[in-house]
């Protein structure tokens, strides 16, 4: 029996074995949790991509080696296009949702009459399900009976496709997922501003320093860890979207795949195509690829503090 | 090392304990086998079974655990359940045109053969033999063919009386200048709406194919979409869409979509499957409730070749637990008495002998019941392209529909097509 084994009352073998293994029993529901939910489907998608599964996952599959990155990575009609609309999709999000996240933030920041009502209705988009939000839009945004075809008429500008047209439907998907996710970046914002001390500010507003160097010097600096943890939050999120695609374009991101993501593409080919190996292919390479901009992300953070 | 076999042990324990608490999904365990797991599709059939179904609780004392769901939803639960291998279904509503060669292949459906066969008073011979076949997969039968339905022409009477029609059009020549005539004289009409979506398109353009002589392949197995049939259909489908169609109109539309526009009096003309005729003649859903008309599906160059499918039908999930009394109920559901009720309720049937009956389609408008009877009479026996990847081949023939509808080059678009979908039969032959 090693040292640091407490007194046991009972002699019952089970409390003598739990006793002896504190450690592995105390850790083990963490460990079946991530073998379970983690390490297993990750470990699993792994193997089918290295297969040509298809129709049934349970049929006999035979085991390809690297085939399927082969196929996938030289797909120019399908794949490319797709890493390029996430690619595209992820960036301009990102900045828009930031910047935007920021001006509202700091809007937000000094107490003010109605501040409370305000922030509701800012926050208001962010509870709403992004299925239903998508749902809602593809009404606004319809080319004949849609409401914002109707508002920009009151102004004078010519209808437009929206999520109908070829080249502006991405770019409307885009303006849904600002609308509903820019409340989320606030959010996360104004916890850091809120938390940030005013000294350095007094010192400043002394010394003389004009609004835009108190934030650019200042307010920002300070507020950079914030903005890396929303950056990195939002941009893991946006990365992965799927609901709000998938809502208003339905399968296959549209008849010219004009929205379909890596997400949706993947999705198309397990749940359309029944091309389990292919998909699973695709799937892997996303998850190298969330991983590859995580890791770009958190280094930097290191490296800065 | 006894250190590490205990280890082991307790991580396995704690595994099969989370497994089983997901596999458990929340289903007691007394259900048993008096439980009959049923899920359906959205249909107005379901509707109606829904209604009858205390009355098969009474008499045979079983309990049904209902779970109904959208077309894709459905699809998307399926696949998802049956690759697990689940026991949770029992009976499955089931497209055999779109899954039936797949779930065949897979073997997802339980074998009916013995009891279609066995039950006499039933009368398998009743059902026609088109939708049969559907249902048929290698020689066995995995389905009982549920909902049959053609394609028809939906027209507004008003529009036509308007613009000096005294009948709607008889061949697709005319469809198209009565379109062109209606859109010019009612601005914010259009003059024919249907389909868009690439995949969405596909079956309700295959009667155009068909009338306009063309074929989805060979009967050897050679890609046909860019025969010089095919190349017309494609453009005409297309073309008057993109002419005559809503302005900026969406590439995306399935019938929902489609029938909106129609239901909304936004469109005088719309082709799309007669089962559906309930959302456009129904005042509460639809604003020309009483100016809708229906007839057949206008002639093309080779006739009037609507599509006559089977476009449901009910199977059992191979690994159920509970067969018999799965077959109980689709016995039930499909017998004459159910079948006459639902053709009675708008949803034509694949029984004969209620087919033939006019007491069942007393309640239906009357052109409907003459152009449904016109498509079953020259019909053709599916609606898609007949592969065991459905999905993929619907997207590859559905493309030059798009591109017929955005103004693009169809008849380079079919040829393109044809080579991707002769890769894909290829594949399939292998």
């Amino acid at each position: 029996m090693s040292a640091d084994t407490l007194p046991v009352t009972g002699t019952s073998g089970f409390s003598r074995w739990a006793n002896n293994h504190r450690k592995w029993l105390f850790a083990s529901p963490a460990m079946a949790f991530v073998a379970v939910l983690i390490i297993f489907p990750v470990a699993w998608t792994l193997y089918l991509s290295l297969t040509d599964a298809e129709g049934s996952v349970r049929a006999e599959k035979e085991f390809v080696g690297g085939r399927n990155y082969l196929d996938v990575l030289s797909d120019t009609a399908r794949f490319w296009p797709a890493v390029w609309r996430t690619v595209q999709f992820t960036g301009v999000v990102l900045i828009v949702e930031v910047v935007l996240g920021m001006a509202i933030a700091l809007l937000l920041w000094r107490p003010f009459r109605g501040e409370k009502w305000v922030r509701v209705a800012i926050l208001m988009p962010l509870v709403a399900t992004p299925v239903a939000v998508g749902m809602m839009f593809r009404l606004i945004f319809d080319p004949n009976i849609g409401l914002a075809n109707q508002v920009i008429g009151w102004f004078g500008i010519p209808a437009q496709p929206w999520l109908a047209g070829e080249t502006s439907a991405l770019w409307t998907t885009m303006l849904i997922d600002i609308w509903q996710w820019t409340p989320m970046v606030v959010l996360i914002l104004l916890a850091g501003l809120t938390s940030l001390s005013d000294e350095p500010q007094e010192a400043a507003l002394i010394d003389g320093a004009s609004g835009w160097q108190r934030f650019r010097f200042i307010t920002l600096p300070l507020l950079m860890p914030t903005v890396l943890v929303a950056v990195l939050l939002r941009g893991i999120d946006a990365l992965k979207t799927f609901d709000i695609l998938y809502a208003t374009k339905g399968k296959g991101g549209g008849s010219y795949h004009e929205v379909e993501t890596l997400n949706v593409y993947a999705y198309g080919l397990s749940f359309d195509y029944n091309e389990y190996g292919t998909s699973s292919t695709v799937l892997i390479i996303f998850f190298l690829l969330i991983i590859g901009s995580m890791w770009v992300l958190t280094s930097r953070r290191k490296a800065d503090y | 090392m006894l250190r590490r076999t205990a280890t082991g042990s307790a991580l396995a324990l704690a595994a099969a304990l989370s497994l089983s608490a997901c596999g458990g999904g929340g289903d007691d365990q007394s259900t048993g086998s008096k439980t009959i797991q049923v899920t359906l599709a959205n249909h107005v059939w379901t509707e109606n079974i829904k209604a009858a179904l205390p009355e098969f609780e009474k008499s045979t004392g079983l309990k049904v655990k209902l779970t109904q769901l959208g077309e894709d939803q459905l699809s998307d639960q399926y696949n998802v359940k049956l690759n697990a291998g689940t026991s949770d279904l029992d009976v499955m509503m089931y497209r055999p045109l779109q899954e039936g060669k797949l779930f065949g292949k897979n073997g997802y459906l339980a074998d009916l053969t013995k009891d279609v066969k066995g039950a006499k008073d039933w009368n398998w011979s009743d059902f026609q033999p088109g939708p049969v076949e559907a249902t048929t997969y290698d020689g066995k039968v995995e389905g009982v063919p549920l909902i049959t339905e053609t394609e028809v022409l939906y027209y507004r009477k008003d529009l036509l009386k308007k613009a000096g029609f005294s009948e709607p059009p008889k061949t697709l020549d005319e469809l198209k200048a009565q379109s062109a005539k209606i859109q010019a004289a009612n601005p914010g009409v259009a003059g024919f709406v249907a389909r868009t979506g690439k995949s969405a398109a596909v079956t309700q353009f295959s009667s155009y194919l068909y009338s306009f002589g063309g074929k989805w392949a060979t009967d050897d197995d050679k890609a046909a979409i860019d025969s010089p049939e095919a190349k017309q259909a494609y453009a005409y489908y297309g073309g008057l869409i993109h002419d005559h169609g809503p302005k900026n109109v969406s590439t995306d539309m399935s019938w929902p979509e489609a029938m909106a526009i129609f239901t909304q009096g936004k469109s005088a003309f719309y082709t799309e499957a007669s089962s559906l005729y309930k959302n456009a003649t129904d005042p509460a859903k639809s604003k020309v409730s009483d100016t809708v008309g229906f007839a057949a599906f206008p002639a093309g160059p080779a006739g009037s070749k609507p599509y006559n499918v089977p476009s449901w039908a009910l199977g059992i999930n191979e690994s159920s637990e509970n067969k018999a009394n799965a077959w109980k109920f689709i016995e039930w559901a499909t017998s004459k008495e159910q079948t006459l009720a639902n053709q009675k309720a708008g949803v034509p049937g694949a029984r004969s002998s209620v087919a033939n009956d006019p007491e069942a389609t007393s309640t239906y408008p009357k052109d409907l019941v003459a152009a449904a009877a016109e498509g079953a009479k020259n019909g053709v026996g599916f609606d898609r392209p007949k592969v065991v990847k459905v999905p993929e081949a619907r997207e590859i023939v559905g493309l030059p529909i798009v591109d017929a509808i955005t103004g693009k080059d169809a008849a380079a678009s079919a040829e393109e097509a044809a080579k991707k979908f002769q890769a894909l039969l290829d594949d399939e032959a292998k």
